[in-house]
């Protein structure tokens, strides 16, 4: 998608599959999404919540799931991240929301994450939040970020 | 300081973003956890790590670090300087300092800690 034709029209969508271990989606994508967002002449305080709650988010998807999609609505009040995977799911996701949970394997704290700061991050970041995990079929995970101050 | 007063004291080599050096650095985050990075990093500081991977490179981006750099003597692989040439000009520098001698000198010539709210 060629970024610097977009304009700000009402509605603008944008998408990004997620295949399994494909650990560097997360930080290109949310790099994506800011410059297109920088471009539009957001604020940078918005921004960065957004980039961060992508980031956190698609990462979810290529370690604990097995593939997903990344979806980033944008609108004239908010802009909704959501993460759609296939995969194991959550059991608790109380538990999981926990700062400190983590069913990370070493792997991955090696990459720098597993600490189980993931979905305590997107909540600090996000207005509202809605995870809805089914086990054994996956995560639909929604973020939004409201232009109005909180 | 800038960046290029950085590198003269701290004996660090510019692996890339050579173009940038005279960005003024005040505060400075260290931190070898992408997450932490995320969750607490504020905007504009020198991202001072021991991780090498292509994660902390879209993280600065992410974050609008002013520069990274690598402590130990780390350097990231080819391919990760490769991300970083094509998608932006963020200084990326390695300095043979362990991350508390190289904290420590900073913190002595006056970079501040990084604080989220000042964002
Ligand atoms: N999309 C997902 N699918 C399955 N499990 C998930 C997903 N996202 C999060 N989890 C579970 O929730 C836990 C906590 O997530 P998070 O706070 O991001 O920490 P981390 O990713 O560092 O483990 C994960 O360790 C994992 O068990
Ligand atoms: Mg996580």
């Amino acid at each position: 998608m060629a970024v610097d034709t977009f304009q700000f029209t009402p509605k603008i969508n944008l998408e990004f599959a997620i295949r399994e271990k494909d650990f560097f989606v997360a930080g290109e994508s949310a790099s994506r999404v800011k410059k297109t967002l920088q471009q539009l002449g957001m604020q940078q305080e918005i921004i960065k919540r957004v980039a961060v709650i992508i980031y956190e988010a698609a990462m979810n998807v290529a370690i604990h799931a097995s593939h997903g999609m990344l979806r980033v609505f944008i609108s004239p009040e908010a802009i909704t991240i959501e993460t759609d995977d296939a995969g194991g799911g959550i059991p608790d996701v109380d538990l999981a929301m926990k700062e400190g949970y983590s069913t990370a394997t070493h792997e991955i704290r090696e990459m720098g994450f597993g600490a189980g700061m993931g979905l305590p991050n997107i909540r600090q970041c996000a207005d509202e939040l809605k995870i809805d995990s089914k086990v054994g079929v996956g995560t639909l995970l929604q973020a939004t970020v409201y232009f109005t101050n909180r | 300081m800038t960046l290029r007063e950085i590198q003269a004291y701290l004996g660090a080599e510019v692996l890339c973003g050579e173009g940038q050096l005279d960005r003024e650095v005040h505060e400075a985050f260290a931190c070898d956890l992408i997450s932490e990075m995320l969750a607490s990093a504020g905007s504009h500081m020198l991202l001072i790590t021991s991780l090498t991977n292509a994660h902390v490179i879209h993280t600065a981006e992410v974050i609008d670090a002013l520069g990274v750099i690598f402590v130990g003597g780390r350097r990231p692989a080819e391919d990760v300087i490769e991300i970083v040439k094509k998608n932006s000009s963020i200084p990326i520098l390695t300095t043979k300092c362990q991350m508390f001698d190289c904290c420590g000198l900073l913190f002595a010539r006056g970079v501040q800690a990084d604080r989220k709210d000042s964002l």
